[in-house]
């Protein structure tokens, strides 16, 4: 019977396949090893190396157009929809390179969740939309109590607990993206992506999302990019920051510097990340 | 700060859950696991029922070249059909035939037409009139082609007394009238309000401005929506039973008269115990397809995007 | 005092068209050109409502011949079997009954495989070039005419048909379906060759309706870790049911519609039954085949006939139209 892994068996099954770990932090979920990236001939992002440390948040900053996005997105392989997309390095995900060519994206994406720019609940009740991933994978336990529990986790629960069979697209913005949140979150997946979650909301509605990263940050491992300096701030222990390369006549991002942020934020490494902070800041 | 406290739920960390297990092979691709093999199978199937709907296509592609093409020859185009029973003949008053009914045709459907449609898109205010109007249309093109014909019957035949060609041309016309008014009235549609705006702004008035500004603008789109409308009529048979029936001669100059039309002798030689007589049906099929796929290569080339400067 | 700049090359020629329009360009219209502009509207006017005329002439001529049919006849002429000139009875039962069936028949098989090939043409299964190409080649399907399907039926689908029918027959006549022996035309072909005929209509709706669903909702559950039939399945189906369903009944009126394949095809004998392997007959058939050598008192049956196709015709095309618009009203809470 087909079922979700959590993270305790992929480390188990790498353990027993004997993969061999790179240098990296024991505790990372994720260490991202990015040489190129490629749409076609257009080379998106170079050198990139990131490692996503176990049960903290990790934000990527950087103008517009530095790949951030792009990046996360190759953690769960959705850039596989993108025609001409082609990476070359690897991504390994608890140990597995999850760009290996015998690798199921299905499989890796089952135990990353994801949370779009635009809240994307699906036209159905608000039941439906959290229970969705359990149903995918035959979840056998107690709907209702998961759901329960995905919608507290969310912060949302109070707010429709009477109307859990109404449409999904009947709430608010910021009440939609809680309810893309709880989704992802029932299934308890081992690592949360979140591409600028906040940046189609409101302030208030911003706060409290930023206010539930914290409070999941206990149980999951988060990647979130962001625009947003004082959100990166306020959220991420560790940061990203990439920028763009204009030196060749494209457009291609690279990693400047990777820290722990209020490192990064108080005293940048390197001369890029000075400018571009105090850019933002001034 | 949120007044409201975050209610946390005490979670261990994600351990094995009674309803939620690992599956042994991680991350690998492998039909053996029940969800992929789904996957695979559906697509599998899914193909083969998209390649099944092509099948038809190809035969009748086929049977057309078979059947038909060894007799395309000179004196089949140019001949007349030929007695019963006696080998020979041709199709030729029938292609001239289909030709005239279908010129008829657009000669009542594309004024018409066209002008509702500059209504439509130009000169109408929005109104109730004009969603009835657009209804109307709608509703029209899902008329099924005999009734044309049967309409056609009642007021062309009845009145004149006899069977014609231009009760055919207005039976085939009554099928593309609505075909013309909604194609028409998109291409218009399209073209961008600053054209109009500069019209406007010189002091034109609204029908100078529709026929000398936008309908311009507009022809190539519209030239494409009437020439799919003219391929369609040039294989409709019901409207032409029992308004223009058929004739073994040529066409004679009287519009008044009944006409040959490939359709109806396709129609009629499909069922003839003679062997000779279901081969011309063939080749006048071949014929009518490569016209149809003619006039539908002609309408997609009118469309073609122009050079942009 | 220039015109606002235009970028197009069309636009230049008509700018000189509406200068030519305008006496000058600085000067209100003449006299002779405000009494055009009048003229103008009015004949686009009359011609706009001439189509709400047509439509209303169509229905009106039919049932003004019809009427002497229908007070003779009355609502007997639904359910009589017979229809005989001569001794002056007349009855469609059959023919309404042999349109339903082989329109639904038709329904099934043209959904399945329509709906199917929008599927495989719009999921991501094709690079955008293929789904291109596939596209041109079903719409290809749908530009051959009617009357050519219904010879490709006599001469190659039923003598196909002929060996399988009657391996149906002898082996499983216990089945209403195949209780009849295959005769040639009958049923089955008609309802294949119509299903391949209304499938580009059912496709090129469909694919509009799985357009129609947003990027962002099948993204959503492929991070959720679904399969690409499972994405179709459980997300793009749903979403896009209403014009899906929408695509379905418009295929449905098309099929009702359609008249020379199954004239071809469908026997023309009055009878009716569940036997897919028997003749039957379709109104759209039996007016095709009678109309032309009719005397008078017939011809206003046939007329009668042709009232109930045009009725249902329009039912279904209405319907058809209302389930459209909700299901477009219905996805903009999404867009």
């Amino acid at each position: 019977m087909d079922q979700v892994a959590t993270g305790e068996d992929f480390r188990a099954s790498s353990a027993r396949e004997g993969a061999a770990t790179h240098a990296s932090d024991d505790r990372s979920v994720m260490n991202c090893q990015i040489q190129s990236l490629y749409y076609g001939q257009f080379l998106a992002v170079r050198d990139t190396r990131i490692p996503i440390a176990s049960k903290e948040i990790t934000a990527f900053i950087g103008p517009s157009g530095c790949g951030k996005s792009t990046v996360l997105r190759c953690l769960n392989r959705m850039n596989d929809f993108v025609p001409g997309f082609r990476l070359e390095g690897e991504v390994r995900y608890r140990g597995q390179d999850i760009y290996a060519a015998d690798v199921d994206p299905v499989a890796v994406r089952r135990t990353i969740g994801m949370v779009f720019q635009q809240p994307n609940p699906f036209a159905m009740s608000i039941y439906k939309n959290v229970a969705f991933g359990l149903k995918l994978n035959g979840f056998k336990g107690d709907y209702a109590e998961r759901i329960e529990q995905a919608l507290r986790s969310a912060a949302l629960w109070d707010e429709v607990k009477d109307k859990l069979h109404h449409s999904g697209l009947s709430l608010s913005g910021g009440q939609q993206q809680r309810l893309c949140i709880a989704r992802a979150v029932a299934v308890k997946p081992d690592l949360l992506l979140m591409d600028e979650p906040c940046s189609a909301l409101d302030p208030i509605a911003t706060r409290r999302i930023e206010e539930l990263m914290l409070e999941l940050k206990r149980d999951y491992t988060i990647a979130i990019v962001t625009h947003n300096l004082q959100q990166a701030q306020r959220v991420a222990d560790r940061t990203a920051f990439l920028f763009v390369d204009t030196s060749k006549g494209g457009r291609t991002g690279y990693l400047v510097e990777y820290r722990k942020t209020d490192e990064m934020f108080s005293d940048p490494a390197e001369q890029r990340t000075k400018e571009y902070i105090r850019g933002e800041f001034s | 700060m949120s007044e409201r406290a975050i209610v946390r739920p005490r979670l261990r960390q994600p351990e094995l859950d009674a309803g939620l297990r690992a599956s042994h092979d991680g991350l690998r691709y492998s039909l053996k696991h029940r969800r992929t093999l789904l996957d695979a199978i559906c697509t599998g199937v899914a193909f083969s029922l998209a390649g099944l709907a092509l099948v038809p296509l190809l035969s009748l592609l086929a049977m057309l070249i078979v059947r038909g093409g060894p007799l395309l020859n000179l004196e089949l185009l140019t001949g007349l059909p030929p007695a019963a029973g006696m080998p020979g003949g041709g199709i030729g008053n029938a292609i001239v035939g289909t030709l005239i009914v279908v010129g008829i045709a657009a000669l009542f459907s594309v004024p018409f037409g066209l002008l509702a449609a500059i209504y439509l898109a130009e000169l109408g205010n929005g109104s109730r009139f004009e969603s009835v109007v657009r209804f109307a249309a709608k509703t029209l093109t899902g008329l099924p082609s005999i009734l044309a014909g049967v309409f056609a019957y009642a007021v062309v035949v009845v009145t004149m007394g006899r069977f014609s060609a231009l009760a055919g041309g207005i039976a085939t016309g009554t099928l593309m009238v609505p075909i013309v008014t909604l194609t028409a009235e998109e291409a218009l549609r399209m073209v961008p309000s600053r054209m109009r705006a500069a019209a406007y702004g010189m002091g034109s008035t609204r029908a100078q401005v529709a026929l000398f500004v936008v309908l311009p603008a507009a022809r190539p789109a519209i030239l494409t929506g009437v020439t799919l409308a003219l391929a369609r009529a040039m294989g409709e048979t019901a409207p032409l039973l029992f308004t223009a029936l058929f004739s073994n001669y040529w066409f004679q100059g009287h519009i008044d008269q009944p006409i040959a039309s490939l359709a109806v002798l396709i129609y009629n030689y499909a069922s003839s115990p003679f062997d000779d007589l279901v081969g011309l049906a063939w080749a006048a099929s071949l014929v009518l397809v490569s016209l149809v796929l003619v006039t539908n290569l002609v309408a997609q080339w009118l469309t073609r995007r122009p050079i942009e400067h | 005092m220039q015109a606002v700049e235009d970028r197009t090359g069309a636009g230049s020629a008509a700018r000189r068209n509406s200068l030519k329009a305008s006496a000058s360009a600085f000067s209100p219209p003449s006299p002779f050109q405000r009494g055009f502009d009048v003229a103008f509207r009015g004949l686009s006017l009359a011609l706009a409502g001439s189509v709400i005329a047509l439509l209303l002439g169509i229905v009106y001529q039919v049932m003004a011949h019809a009427a002497p049919a229908i007070r003779d006849l009355g609502t007997h002429f639904l359910v009589e079997t017979k229809w005989n000139p001569n001794k002056q009875v007349f009855g469609v039962l059959p023919e309404i009954v042999g349109t339903l069936y082989t329109s639904c028949l038709a329904l099934l098989g043209g959904g399945l495989l329509g709906v199917t090939t929008a599927l495989v043409t719009s999921q991501g299964f094709l690079s955008r070039r293929w789904e291109l190409v596939l596209k041109n080649v079903i719409e290809l399907l749908a530009a051959i005419p009617s009357v050519v399907y219904g010879l490709w039926g006599i001469f190659v689908l039923i003598p196909i048909l002929r060996p399988v029918a009657k391996v149906l027959h002898e082996q499983f006549a216990f089945i209403p379906l195949f209780e009849t022996p295959f005769a040639g035309p009958a049923i089955l072909p008609a309802a294949l060759v119509l299903a391949v005929m209304i499938l580009p209509t059912i496709t090129a709706i469909s694919r509009e309706a799985l357009a129609a669903v947003p990027k962002r909702l099948p993204a959503a559950a492929y991070g959720l870790g679904a399969t690409r039939w499972e994405v179709i399945f459980r997300v793009v189906i749903p979403t896009a049911s209403g014009g899906l369903f929408g695509a379905l009944v418009l295929g449905l009126g098309r099929a009702l519609g359609e008249t020379m394949a199954l004239a071809m095809l469908v026997g023309n004998a009055n009878v009716y039954g569940w036997s897919l392997l028997s003749p039957g007959s379709t109104i759209a058939a039996l007016l095709a085949n009678h109309f032309p050598e009719a005397g008078p008192v017939e011809i206003r049956a046939l007329m009668y006939a042709a009232l109930v196709l045009l009725m249902m015709t329009l039912i279904v095309n209405l319907l058809g139209a209302a389930i459209m618009a909700r299901a477009t009203r219905g996805l903009k809470g999404l867009v």
